[in-house]
């Protein structure tokens, strides 16, 4: 049997709790006593700043590449989710079903904060020129939709396809896939402005760490594939 | 309460769904049987979420000072929406700061000084006597992730963020090569309260994620730093020294190896790197990614991966040891040169997606590494996530090297709104026993007992309501510390939360005492320090207390224990009883036997 306890709140918080939903909605509760400083460059002297100075410099811009990078990479990660759908009944390597199982699921959810990240800055998240089904007809089913995806043929090959020949295209499919997107991440940083968003860069970070971490990973399982 | 033993596959864990369960209380104590209350469906709210807790009790709540506090972040689902909604109707809006701006990170203590990280700078607060704390200082320096550490009056901290800037100034830099850009570890002096002090600041090919101070043992007047860059490899258009790639297309590529910065104490100015040692290559065959393509593609490395970088790297100096988090593997190096850190043995596991932390034990015969799928970002300890991804692998130190044992989550069931995975945290000192405190993100923190590398188990956690009930902001627990006494625990959002662990069956009076014996002066937390207790009575009931919870100790053989104890000294009659049972005991038991003898002798 469980027994939920449920504490109010520690003693001595009452006051700060009285005046939390104000502070949420903009009334400082107290004003901060302690010095606020910005250090200068290496060797330089400091300054002190207001609340304010310190709440504007912390400020952050994006620009349309980074927006227009977020909707690409929405539909770049379907992708993936669209591979590892096909896994089950294919795949008998447990390897690659765990591989896949964790690629889908990390990639479903970084899909849904790409999505908030767009919408919270009233930026739509669609990609231009992209509506879903109604493009395809007037595309080659050789060529993908963008570089470092798989074609309309070869998502069609992967499908029709199961056992070891299934692993093997999934595997280079998916290191072709993964490789796409850091070279979309390394793509947007070297255009100027891009990528300085806090939470993009973190992002960004984490697209490079585990993509490539993944890659090393299937290349492994490919080398013991033979 | 999730842990399992590696190794084995998903099918097999279904089926193994009965989890082992923590040794029962025997102690006889008067403390009560008190179960575990729910985490799930904790109500939502800023500074007034509902809290559960067990076994810990929150003594302090410090709000994030006001100078990293906008009223309009886009944490405020509040302001959230009203900005929705006028986004929608067409308006003209002034774009909240982004949340993650004013992100608190991680911990660093000084005499009584805590220091806390920030993606916008960082704060020091002083503890008073009654276990809350003063904000005494703020330093602003936008870029992230702003982890920090301490030495004497001077500070470190990480910068990764693309807009890092040399003059700690906000609006980021132009071009994509620019002198201004900063990416890499500051050093800052904060003497001068009111005039803290840039000294230097290093540069490293791949910004700063995290950072580890190494003191030489040898040398006071030196400290190094290990740094770990994770993102990608800025171009040599603005760091000469930077290239990328694979070491087949280029043996010079800043992938594959971590930073070691030296910093003269005397002249921190002149903090450099002063080597980039090849961690991963193979021993063998000089391999630069030896850890993945050098031999060890045979069967029995079947799960070997591989590795580029590290996430964090946890030093244990008086060892001679370090314990790396490497991406796609875990490590142990020899670091008795910590100018030369060197590989002694890998392992890997298919469960780990991300090799995120490590921390040893006191003995440093294992390591507890922790798993960062998804990086924190994301909602992973939902029903529907594996209970054993995103979790802590402990790894058993043994001659053939590292070897995996249990894995451990906290249960899946926080929502879909609350970001959640393993993240940091540090040893608790209670002697006899392994014991670790954790932040879990929005999961909270969680105080585990690891004794047994095979069946670790929780024994005390604390867990908060999300932000909100319809969207996903990022909050939580970055990380949860021991620190002389009490559990300091940043909340990405809220501030500074401070704890006291309750004894409970599961640990008593005595060993909490015991814990309380332990201090350090100045204490980073991935420079491990090691915990010698004093010869205080209350160590020795400690063990006592642990001996007669296991049932290795009969009561009426603990009174004796006890009684002698309180008198100081043991006859030979009771010398050769402990040194019997001793003998007839195995692992932990036998060790605090052995340790009842010492204390005694």
């Amino acid at each position: 049997m469980q027994i939920k306890l449920v504490r109010s709140r520690a003693i001595g918080l009452g006051m700060l709790a009285a005046t939390a939903l104000s502070v949420s909605v903009g009334q400082p509760a107290f004003a901060q006593q302690a010095p606020i400083v910005q250090p200068g460059a290496p060797g330089e002297n400091s300054r002190a700043l207001t609340r304010e100075q310190s709440l504007e410099l912390g400020q952050s811009s994006y620009i349309e590449a980074d927006a227009r990078f977020m909707q690409h990479m929405i539909v770049h990660h379907g992708q993936a989710v669209d591979m590892g759908a096909l896994v089950e009944g294919r795949s008998r390597n447990e390897g690659v079903r765990l591989m896949a199982e964790r690629i889908a699921l990390t990639q479903e959810s970084e899909i849904a904060m790409m999505r908030t990240w767009l919408t919270r800055r009233g930026e739509s998240t669609e990609m231009q020129g992209h509506h879903g089904h109604h493009m395809n007809h007037q595309m080659d089913p050789n060529v993908p939709i963008m570089p470092g995806m798989l074609s309309p043929v070869q998502m069609d090959a992967l499908a029709a396809s199961s056992g070891a020949e299934f692993d093997y295209l999934y595997l280079t499919g998916m290191i072709l896939h993964h490789q796409g997107a850091i070279d979309m991440v390394n793509e947007l940083l070297s255009q100027p402005g891009a990528g300085e968003d806090p939470e993009l860069s973190e992002f960004l970070s984490a697209v490079v760490a585990d993509q490539s971490t993944e890659i090393l990973r299937m290349q492994n399982m490919l080398a013991r594939q033979g | 309460m999730t842990q399992i033993k590696t190794g084995i596959s998903i099918l097999a864990l279904a089926m193994l769904a009965t989890a082992c369960s923590p040794p029962a209380a025997n102690d006889g104590s008067e403390v009560a049987s008190n179960p575990p209350p729910s985490r799930e469906g904790l109500a939502p709210g800023l500074y007034d979420a509902e809290e559960v807790s067990w076994n810990v009790e929150l003594v302090h709540a410090e709000r994030t000072p006001e100078a990293f506090a906008p009223d309009n972040a886009m944490w405020a689902p509040a302001v959230e929406m009203a900005l929705m909604q006028a986004m929608q109707n067409g308006e003209e809006v002034e774009r909240p700061p982004s949340p993650i701006s004013f992100a608190n990170t991680d911990l660093a203590f000084s005499g009584d000084r805590v220091i806390m990280g920030n993606w916008h700078g960082f704060n020091v607060f002083e503890t008073q006597d009654d276990s809350s704390v003063e904000h005494v200082l703020s330093v602003v320096c936008p870029g992230g992730q702003g982890d920090v550490s301490v030495h004497g009056n001077l500070v470190f901290r990480s910068v990764e963020d693309n807009r890092g800037r040399l003059d700690c100034g906000s609006g980021g830099v132009e071009g994509e090569s620019s002198a201004e850009r900063f990416r890499g570890v500051q050093i800052f002096d904060i003497s001068d309260m009111n005039n803290v002090r840039q000294v230097a600041a290093v540069q490293t090919c791949r910004g700063s994620h995290t950072h580890t101070v190494v003191p030489d043992l040898n040398d006071p007047s030196v400290i190094y730093i290990y740094n770990s860059g994770t993102s990608s490899v800025r171009p040599s258009s603005e760091l000469e020294m930077c290239s990328g790639g694979e070491p087949e297309q280029n043996p010079d590529t800043a992938l594959y190896s971590i930073d070691v910065i030296r910093v003269p104490l005397a002249t921190p100015e002149d903090a450099a790197i002063v080597n980039r040692p090849r961690i991963f290559a193979d021993h063998e065959t000089g391999e630069i990614a030896g850890l993945w393509r050098g031999g060890q593609l045979e069967e029995e490395a079947q799960e070997t991966s591989v590795t580029n970088q590290c996430h964090d790297i946890n030093v244990y100096p008086e060892m001679g040891l370090a314990a790396g988090a490497c991406s796609g593997n875990g490590i142990l190096l020899d670091i008795s040169d910590p100018a030369n850190p060197a590989r002694i043995s890998e392992m890997s596991d298919p469960n780990m997606a991300y090799w995120h932390a490590a921390i040893f034990n006191n003995d440093a015969n294992k390591i507890l590494f922790t798993d960062e799928w998804g990086g924190g970002l994301g909602a992973r300890c939902r029903a529907e996530d594996p209970e054993t991804w995103g979790a802590n692998i402990i790894a058993d130190i043994t001659e053939n090297g590292l070897e995996g044992r249990a894995i451990f989550k906290i249960p899946n069931t926080q929502s879909a709104v609350e970001n959640c995975v393993a993240h940091n945290g540090s040893l608790v000192p209670v002697p006899g026993r392994d014991i670790i405190v954790q932040g879990w993100y929005s999961g909270g923190i969680s105080v585990i007992d690891f004794t047994d590398s095979n069946n670790p188990f929780e024994i005390a956690f604390f867990d908060r309501g999300p932000l909100d009930s319809e969207q996903l902001f990022l909050g939580g627990n970055w990380a949860a510390y021991w620190h002389n006494g009490l559990v300091y625990a940043p909340e990405i959002v809220r501030g500074l939360d401070i704890f006291r662990l309750l004894p409970s069956e599961y640990i008593s009076e005595n060993e909490l005492a015991a814990a309380n014996l332990i201090r350090f002066d100045e204490a980073n937390t991935q420079t491990q320090m090691r915990f010698e207790w004093p010869d205080e009575p209350v160590v020795a009931l400690a063990y006592v207390d642990q001996l007669t919870r296991s049932g290795a100790m009969t009561d009426a053989m603990a009174d004796t224990v006890r009684s002698a104890v309180n008198a100081g000294s043991a006859g030979d009659d009771l010398l050769s009883s402990l040194s019997a049972a001793a003998e007839g005991a195995e692992g932990a038991d036998a060790s605090r036997f052995r340790a009842l003898m010492e204390w005694f002798g």
